[in-house]
């Protein structure tokens, strides 16, 4: 599963498992996640186990800097899904 | 509105059989005491004068001998009806329901249909002690090759006799021996009566009784006086009790979700039981309470009044019943 | 919390059950907890049944000890009448139905039976399925307590699915008033704080979590327990319960956890033993608090005893916290926003991350300067984080 729809609805659904009060078509993109949603460490680390779980990607604590919005963890799953 | 005469049960039976002893000369009565004393409930007063004893034949007291009698005539050609005294006397004549009359047809390869007619009276509350009291009908509705009858109005008492002769198969006809002196209306273009369905004697939303015979006027009585309590009965009187329509009583219990089953036969092993299982297996979902019963204490009838009264059926147990499914006992 | 409704049965009459098994589930004005059991044996009779409001304090149920003879071995106990029970504190109704003499005796209609699953009439059960409502959200007035097609319809029309959550909401709000306005009014509490460095357990959680699976990392919530429960070990004073003019120190450190309920709301459950569990067993039990105390279904020992409470603000972005103290607990220890600080240390300036630490604590019990070392132990703690790790550090 590489196509970005695919990866961007199992991102969206997963958030919502954490955060059932989401309104996905609300959520700004580029705009930092936990600007826009409640999410304390322990949310983070099951959205991240959710992801690992889902998806088969490794996503290691160094790279939790690198997920900041919405687009990036989408473009961060895809290229981990292609290499 | 047309018109109508007001008689007794017993009366109409009585027309019935006039009817078709004048129509049909195939017809004949036979049976203990129906000839010069004019029948044990006087069903048949009269009709050994006017018919004369070719046609109204005393018997002796040999129930298996004059209903063999009644099998053999039917093979004949003729159309017999048979009068049993009670029930409890037709067990001496078991062997010519069950073994002859029922089973000539499939033993003969369907050359040989016995259309015979056998009444008799059924059921207790005239002290009449253990012997003439019981409700032995559940049984034979469980004999496959036969028609078993349950006249509960006077409409039935004066319809049915007809159809019953016009079958080409044995029809039993069970009449409760309370009824006999019950009058009703009967109008005067009476036009007759089907012996496939049962009828819905009361409509109502909240629990289906189903009963049949004498026991059809106590579950009447117990559902006026639940109506005064919000509680809505229909009243089902089965009218034929083998084969049993299915259809009218599961469309009535679909519709109320409850059902009490009042039978003056024993409970167990009873026709109730076989209603009962048949409204579990099609009506199972529909289902709001547990299936209740209302039927006679499990002893033999008893003679003295207050404990025959006890032992039978009566509106007040009926009305408990029906409380009790809805979570309101009064006790 | 002084009543709690039944909501379902875990277990069944003849089942054996162990000590801390769930047997039931009760909903509490707070959440749906599951009740453990403090004894071992088998079950003897389930005396209320789902749907019932009870006091606490209450019978739930019997059970027989183990080598007991059940005492239904005889007949069936039969509850006299249900609606007795409600008052409160009997035991299994021991009134016992005479032996049927013959079937010819059958009643009218079947003797109540001993309680099992809840009775469901099936045409009352198709149109729960049809309507979408809750069994346990049903309470029966049929026969038998059963749930019938009434009972189903009254309650589809009288709940739009929200409504039980917003009085959830807003029962939880008025205990967590009740609680809280009965600290301020009884609790002198003194607060204490002090900036801890986490450059040492910063690197350390980072190393700890780099080979490991995501499913087995730590957070830092975790290491900060783990810290405020083995300084409390050493400081009773802070870890126990003050109650009717007493204090009773605690033996072990059953930390409270302060978990924010998305919706609104605030719950502190126990993780049990912190004081004497390695971090790797912490930190699952932390997450599956967290999972558990959020979709509601908490047993009733971790609401009931934590010794001390851990607040962790920090997430939502602030620098320090000053939390107040459940009561009968004495004291609360308060973490801020863990960030990078510039700290004057040995003539030199430094930045590194640190966090705000803070102590509420009642004056009760303890004094300022015991909170000082209290804090200065977690301080402590924190700079060695792979020994703080161990089972008792």
């Amino acid at each position: 599963m590489t196509d970005t729809d695919d990866i961007r609805s199992t991102v969206l659904a997963e958030l919502l498992r954490i955060a059932p009060e989401v309104e996905p078509e609300e959520l700004e993109p580029a705009t930092p996640l936990r600007d826009q949603v409640d999410l304390d460490s322990m949310d983070w680390l099951n959205f991240i186990i959710a992801l690992h779980t889902r998806l088969q990607v490794d996503i290691p604590e160094s790279d939790y800097a690198k997920l900041v919005t919405l687009n990036d963890v989408i473009g961060y799953l895809q290229n981990k899904l292609q290499a | 509105m047309s018109a109508s005469q007001k008689i007794t049960y017993r009366e109409a039976a009585r027309q019935a059989l006039h009817e078709a002893l004048t129509q049909d000369e195939r017809v004949f009565l036979m049976g203990e005491d129906v000839g010069r004393y004019g029948g044990t409930y006087a069903v048949s007063k009269g009709f050994y004068d006017e018919f004369g004893p070719d046609r109204i034949r005393d018997t002796p007291l040999s129930e298996l001998g004059f209903v063999g009698a009644g099998v053999g005539a039917a093979l004949g050609g003729m159309r017999p009806v048979v009068e049993v005294m009670t029930v409890n006397f037709s067990l001496l004549a078991l062997d010519q329901i069950v073994n002859a009359a029922a089973l000539m047809r499939h033993m003969s390869g369907g050359q040989f249909n016995v259309p015979l007619v056998i009444r008799m009276a059924t059921g207790a509350g005239r002290q009449l002690a253990a012997q003439h009291s019981h409700s032995l009908e559940g049984w034979y509705a469980h004999i496959a090759g036969i028609k078993v009858l349950a006249p509960a109005t006077i409409e039935d008492a004066r319809g049915m006799l007809r159809p019953a002769l016009e079958d080409p198969d044995p029809v039993l006809i069970f009449e409760h021996a309370l009824l006999y002196n019950m009058q009703g209306e009967l109008p005067v273009d009476f036009s007759g009566v089907d012996i496939r369905h049962a009828a819905v004697r009361r409509t109502g939303k909240d629990v289906t009784l189903i009963t049949y015979g004498g026991m059809l006027w106590k579950a009447l009585e117990a559902a006026e006086q639940l109506a005064k309590d919000g509680i809505e009965c229909e009243v089902i009187d089965l009218r034929v009790l083998r084969p049993l329509d299915d259809a009218t009583i599961m469309d009535s219990v679909r519709r109320t979700h409850r059902a009490v089953i009042v039978d003056e036969g024993w409970r167990t092993g009873s026709l109730s039981a076989e209603v009962t299982a048949r409204i579990v297996e099609q009506a199972f979902y529909d289902l709001d309470a547990p299936v209740a019963r209302v039927c006679s204490e499990e002893v033999p009838m008893p003679y003295p009044k207050h404990l025959e009264d006890a032992a039978l059926p009566q509106p007040e147990k009926i009305i408990r019943a029906v409380k009790g499914l809805f979570g309101k006992t009064d006790s | 919390m002084d009543e709690g409704t039944l909501l379902e049965w875990k277990v069944k009459p003849g089942d054996a059950v162990k000590r801390g098994d769930i047997v039931a589930v009760v909903d509490t004005t707070k959440a749906a907890i599951d009740v453990e059991s403090w004894v071992e044996g088998t079950v003897h009779e389930l005396i209320v049944q789902p749907g019932e409001t009870v006091p606490v304090g209450a019978v739930l149920a019997t059970f027989a000890a183990q080598g007991e003879e059940p005492k239904a071995a005889k007949a069936p106990p039969v509850p006299e009448k249900p609606e007795a029970k409600k008052g409160g504190k009997k035991t299994a109704g021991e009134k016992t139905t005479e032996a049927e003499p013959a079937p010819a005796a059958a009643p009218a209609t079947p003797p109540p039976v001993p309680v099992g699953r809840a009775k469901f009439s099936p045409a009352a059960r198709k149109r729960a399925q049809e309507l979408g409502v809750k069994p346990e959200s049903l309470t029966g007035t049929g026969p038998q307590g059963s749930i019938t097609l009434d009972d189903v319809e009254r309650a589809a029309k009288a709940t739009p699915a929200a409504a039980p959550e917003k009085s959830r909401a807003a029962e939880m709000r008025k205990t967590i008033a009740a609680a809280m306005a009965r600290a301020k009014r009884e609790i002198p509490h003194y607060y204490l704080g002090e900036t801890v460095p986490l450059a040492a357990a910063t690197a350390w959680l980072a190393e700890y979590n780099a080979g490991r699976a995501v499913t087995e990392r730590v957070l830092m919530a975790a290491l900060l327990l783990k810290a405020v429960a083995s300084a409390a070990k050493q400081f009773p004073e802070v870890n126990g319960f003050y109650r009717d003019g007493t204090f009773t120190p605690a033996p072990a450190v059953h930390a409270g956890v302060a978990i924010s309920l998305r919706g609104g709301g605030l719950i502190a459950p126990a993780i049990h033993d912190v004081d004497s569990r390695p971090l790797s067993e912490i930190m699952p039990a932390l997450a599956d608090l967290v999972q558990r105390a959020r979709a509601g279904s908490l047993r009733s020992s971790e609401i009931a005893d934590p010794t001390i409470t851990v607040t962790n603000l920090g997430e939502q972005g602030v620098e320090e916290v000053y939390g107040v103290i459940y009561p009968p607990q004495v004291a609360l220890v308060g973490f801020g926003r863990v960030a990078e600080q510039v700290i004057a240390e040995n003539g030199a300036i430094r930045i590194v991350p640190a966090v705000r630490a803070s102590l509420s604590a009642d004056h009760r019990v303890s004094d300022g300067h015991r909170g000082a070392l209290f804090l200065a132990k977690i301080r402590a703690l924190l700079q060695e984080p792979a020994n703080l790790a161990k089972a008792e550090p």
